[in-house]
């Protein structure tokens, strides 16, 4: 087991009925640092991310060929338990999506889904994860209210907290802050660079800046092709291929 | 002929769209009003907990509220499982496809049927074959029939609405279908589950071609399922049809009509109230 590339594909080919959505992209990604996965719209970079947790198992007609290991298991193994592989890599998608619940029950909803009820236990994981995205002093005497009463930046955060209240190991972020204003997209960015230390973050952008600004390294898609992946310093700065340098020079999306 | 000003014609297509919606508005209210003026009179305590006289020509409404009740709760207690339990799985764990269009207009074809023609069906299966006879458990399960496509299609309109992506954020989480369905979609649709209910409970209680055939027409407070009852919407038809006791008919209607706006208007305020809590 390759512990140090906890996300990686092999020749992954995906179809949408007759569409090829992605085309034998192979990518390993490092543990504990952020990845960042840009491209242009309908590249394939969602539909990569999604992947990893058999998101587009929901997606009637999707195929898949070719590898997926998560944490060096292939997750199209007849054994393989979903619920285990969600539980490991959790996601964040593009809109903040709390449940119309209270904000307790949002953070909790986890939790009781893998079978915890007793009361202490659930109070100390929503603290935690409350705490983990710095929402627990804002929010810790209004638990019960509505979610949905609150901003959007705390409605991100709140999400990322459901998401930990369930100690994942591996994030995936689909957009996390396409939604955002630009002063909540750079608190979710320092947010992102703290939850590094605990986790691999594989974020999904359409803002090259964001990716510039947080990530380790970065994969450029384009047409379902893997077209470049390296260090981002050396992707933004000098890109190999030709197509990477005419998209983060701005010719295309 | 001169072209007439687009303004023109919006502030005559205005007006015309106005006047419509106060035809509409003035017939539902006339209708309700008169049937409640010439109906309030007649209604005091003894006449909603009173035994009725002389087939009904004196006294009160009594048992025929009681078995309006029991038609009410039969049909609901048969047909939300089974409506719910449907659309659930039309919605949620049935792609659309060759088999939800055959279920769906098997559905439809359902609602189409004239109640008439459902209560000559209850009578065969419910009251002959099963050896149910005339009762209110034969009244309420033929009913539960006619409000079944009604509650199916409601419940699926409101299930659908729910936004994909919290079943998305369920999934990911780790949970299994099941766990979506009763943790997230239920709970976000059921403000449109309910109001789909609540409309058919006003279908139950005013029900009175099928329960004719089924539920009987007894003059006596129902015991059980099993006795045979006469509804009030039943109790006001024959009022008129067979002993001409017309203000009796209207108090008896009246009260139904009372009746069921007083649930619409409880079952919205809950809702409201429900919703102002969750969004």
């Amino acid at each position: 087991m390759d512990k140090s590339y906890p996300l990686q594909t092999r020749n992954l080919n995906l179809y949408y009925r007759k569409f090829h959505a992605l085309k034998d992209v192979t990518m390993s990604v490092e543990a504990r640092t952020i990845t960042a996965i840009i491209g242009p719209s309908g590249c394939g970079k969602s539909t990569l991310v999604r992947c990893f947790n058999r998101m587009n198992d929901t997606i009637l007609g999707a195929r898949v060929e070719g590898r997926i290991l998560v944490e060096g298991r292939d997750i199209y193994a007849p054994d393989t338990d979903l619920t285990q592989l969600r539980k490991t890599a959790g996601m964040v998608f593009q809109h903040p999506t709390p449940f119309p619940l209270s904000i307790f029950d949002n953070v909790a909803y986890g939790p009781r889904v893998h079978g915890e009820s007793r009361p202490e236990e659930l109070n100390g994981i929503v603290e935690q994860s409350l705490q983990s995205v710095h929402l627990w002093d804002e929010l810790k005497d209004r638990l019960h209210e509505p979610a949905l009463d609150l901003s959007p930046e705390q409605q991100q955060r709140l999400c990322i907290a459901r998401l930990a209240a369930v100690r994942p190991r591996i994030i995936l972020m689909d957009e996390p802050c396409s939604a955002l204003d630009p002063i909540a997209t750079s608190h979710i960015e320092e947010l992102m660079e703290e939850l590094v230390r605990d986790y691999t973050i594989l974020i999904v952008t359409h803002n090259m800046a964001q990716a510039a600004r947080v990530s380790k390294n970065t994969a450029f898609m384009l047409l379902g092709e893997l077209v470049e992946y390296g260090e981002t310093a050396r992707i933004f700065q000098a890109p190999k291929d030709n197509r990477t340098k005419e998209y983060i020079g701005g010719r295309y999306g | 002929m001169t072209r007439v000003h687009p303004k023109t014609k919006e502030f005559i297509a205005k007006m015309a769209l106005r006047g419509i919606a106060a035809v509409v508005i003035l017939t539902l209210v006339s209708i309700v009003g008169y049937v409640i003026v010439k109906g309030v009179a007649v209604i005091d305590l003894k006449f909603l907990f009173g035994q009725p006289r002389s087939m009904g020509r004196e006294g009160g409404v009594f048992p025929f509220i009681v078995s309006s009740i029991y038609i009410t709760v039969i049909s609901l207690a048969v047909s939300i499982p089974l409506g719910l339990g449907s659309a659930i799985y039309l919605t949620e764990y049935r792609a659309e496809g060759w088999a939800t269009k055959v279920i769906r207009f098997g559905i439809d074809c359902l609602a189409g049927i004239p109640s008439i023609v459902l209560g000559l069906f209850g009578f065969s299966f419910f009251v002959k074959f099963l050896h149910l006879s005339w009762s209110l458990l034969s009244g309420g399960l033929t009913v539960s029939l006619m409000i079944l496509p009604f509650i199916i299609r409601s419940s699926e309109e409101a299930i659908r609405a729910v936004p994909q992506s919290y079943r998305e954020v369920a999934f990911a989480a780790g949970g299994t279908k099941w766990q979506s369905v009763t943790r997230v979609v239920l709970p976000c649709a059921l403000p449109g589950v309910m109001t789909g209910i609540i409309l058919a409970i006003g279908k139950c209680v005013g029900e009175t071609a099928s329960v004719i055939f089924t539920a009987g027409t007894s003059l006596r407070t129902p015991q059980s399922v099993f006795d045979s009852g006469r509804t009030l919407a039943i109790h006001f038809y024959l009022l008129v049809r067979e002993t001409g006791a017309s203000d009796m008919a209207y108090g008896s209607a009246a009260t139904l009509l009372i009746a069921i706006l007083s649930v619409n208007f409880t079952a919205y305020y809950l809702m409201r109230r429900f919703l102002r809590r969750v969004s």
